[in-house]
């Protein structure tokens, strides 16, 4: 037998194909046309575009929340998006973390992070309490785990956005502008958290975290994210290492770097 | 002077504009009206769907809702039944026996009135009404809040239907809310009118105005009173939670969402007494 045919190229994690995406509010907009790209798993990814380009509905629709407006993309091998029941086991793969969180308004942040556990999973109560109080302490949210969502500051309920998507221990986390409003202290920690998450981390069982990320200053994310793209005026363009984003003459890339 | 005569002349709109102008606003109305019969006869199948679909999935965290639902279209409202109880029975009383004592059948036809009055129309009708007014409305504000902080996304990315997790629980409990609350006002109207019949002198025995009740009773009023309060229920849920949920609003938008939703929903459970109304005229 070849050396050759030994080699298996790995499932990307997602991959889009001519995919458009259209806004969520008016789905006859399209933010953004024609994106083909691909991440594979392990891979850390930001995804830099300036303020309303549309981050937000990229993203939801590469979650599978929206649906596309043309092309195609698939998660782990398998088309998207997933809205079967039967299908659903694979879907919940994928975790997402909204910029502010996102949280249920009516349960308390504990019951949050509580209730993809308790839909999903068969755990008993005693161990989704325990699961629960391991992710709190991951994010230092205990003190506020029996708050409501409106009586904890922006950053924090960031953070538990964060705790309820790694519930599930998914295999690929996608993250709308983790750091916008966060002072300097709580971007410290995001980072160095993603860090160990892309690295693998216990909360997930050791295995690495495939992570996207989008951002509308790229700068933080330098030493961190392996991988660059930029969505600018409806174009996705993918830039690759660090070393191709200094290399980049795109006055777009420019502009997210500040310079 | 004369230009500005033969202006005033030529400024009222002549008849066959008038009329089209009538025209125009009427098929508008009926346009927007079967739109909205539309939207809201999807999602009420959507909601069935899902009903019977995910009836036992993730019941712990369903139940749990439905249970808090009941509680706040049904247990929370009781001491305002109460009072609704004892008003209504004062009311139908009340001018009941002003006009039968005229012709001196007061004690003769109390009870058959209030089986006609209460039980068949007033008790689900009145009980529909004050559950769409505390609890229909915090519905719609609820769930418009939810739509316009993403609460709905954030449930469709963590793979949890929000159909399942916001309406059902909703719809069951005001269902259930709507039927308990109608027999419990029922009861209380029944029992305050006797009341007020004594306080009128009225020389009738509990035991004949238990009579008249029970003799005017039929099993036939027993089903459709049960299917009449679940249907008003599941309607103003539905009406309610399509307002609050199925279309994305901006904060600004919810008090507009918020009276649409009465105003279908009151029409909606009139339009359905009637359809009862001919049933008891025609079994």
């Amino acid at each position: 037998m070849s050396a050759s045919a030994t080699i298996t190229t790995p499932t990307p994690a997602l991959e889009m194909r001519g995919l458009a995406v259209a806004s969520m509010k008016n789905p006859n907009i399209t933010m953004a046309a024609d994106v083909n790209w691909t991440v594979n798993p392990g891979e850390f990814w930001v995804v830099g575009a300036p303020q309303n380009s549309g981050k937000s509905d990229f993203l939801m629709t590469a979650g599978g929340i929206m649906s596309p407006a043309a092309g195609e993309f698939s998660f782990l091998g398998q088309p998207m998006p997933i809205f079967e029941e039967s299908r659903m086991a694979h879907r919940l793969k994928l975790g997402f973390v909204f910029d502010g969180g996102q949280l249920v308004g009516s349960l308390t942040v504990a019951e949050n992070l509580a209730l993809p556990l308790r839909y999903h999973s068969r755990l008993s109560a005693d161990d989704i309490e325990a699961r629960v109080t391991e992710l709190l302490e991951l994010t230092e949210l205990m003190p506020w785990a029996n708050r409501t969502p409106a009586n904890v500051t922006r950053s924090w309920r960031q953070r538990a956005g964060l705790a309820r998507a790694l519930a599930l221990t998914p295999e690929v986390l996608l993250l709308d502008s983790p750091l916008t409003g966060l002072d300097l202290r709580h971007m410290v920690w995001w980072l160095g958290l993603l860090d160990e998450l892309s690295r693998g981390h216990r909360i997930l069982g050791g295995q690495p975290l495939t992570l996207v990320a989008t951002a509308d200053d790229l700068r933080p994310w330098r030493k961190h994210a392996s991988h660059v793209a930029c969505l600018h005026k409806r174009q996705f363009l993918v830039l690759g290492d660090w070393d191709a984003v200094d290399d980049s003459s795109e006055p777009a890339v420019k502009e997210l770097l500040q310079e | 002077m004369q230009e500005a005569e033969t202006t005033m002349l030529a400024a009222p709109p002549p008849r066959a504009g008038l009329g089209r102008f009538y025209t125009d606003l009427i098929g508008r109305r009926v346009f927007k009206f079967l739109i909205a019969l539309h939207g809201v006869g999807a999602f009420a199948l959507i909601t069935f769907g899902v009903m019977l679909r995910k009836f036992s999935v993730a019941r712990s965290v369903v139940r749990p809702l439905i249970a808090r639902e009941i509680s706040r279209a049904g247990v929370k409202l009781m001491p305002m039944f109460l009072f609704a109880a004892l008003a209504l029975g004062f009311l139908v009383i009340g001018q009941t026996v002003s006009l039968l004592t005229r012709v001196g059948a007061a004690n003769n036809y109390l009870g058959s009135i209030m089986v006609l009055v209460v039980v068949r129309e007033l008790g689900p009708l009145l009980t529909a009404f004050l559950v769409l007014a505390r609890v229909g409305t915090a519905n719609v504000v609820e769930l418009g809040t939810a739509r316009a902080m993403g609460e709905v996304e954030s449930l469709e990315a963590l793979g949890i239907d929000p159909v399942h997790y916001f309406v059902v629980p909703r719809v069951i409990g005001m269902a259930v809310g709507i039927f308990a609350l109608t027999i419990y006002l029922i009861l209380g109207t029944l029992g305050s009118g006797y009341l007020w019949a004594f306080v009128q002198d009225v020389p009738i025995q509990p035991g004949d105005y238990f009579n008249q009740l029970a003799g005017a009773l039929t099993y036939m009023d027993f089903i459709l009173l049960a299917l009449k309060t679940v249907a008003f229920g599941f309607i103003i849920a539905i009406v309610t939670c399509y307002h609050g949920l199925a279309q994305p609003l901006q904060l600004d938008q919810i008090s507009r969402a918020t009276v649409r939703a009465v105003g279908q929903s009151v029409i909606a459970c009139v339009a359905l007494d009637a359809l009862f109304i001919i049933a008891y005229l025609t079994i």
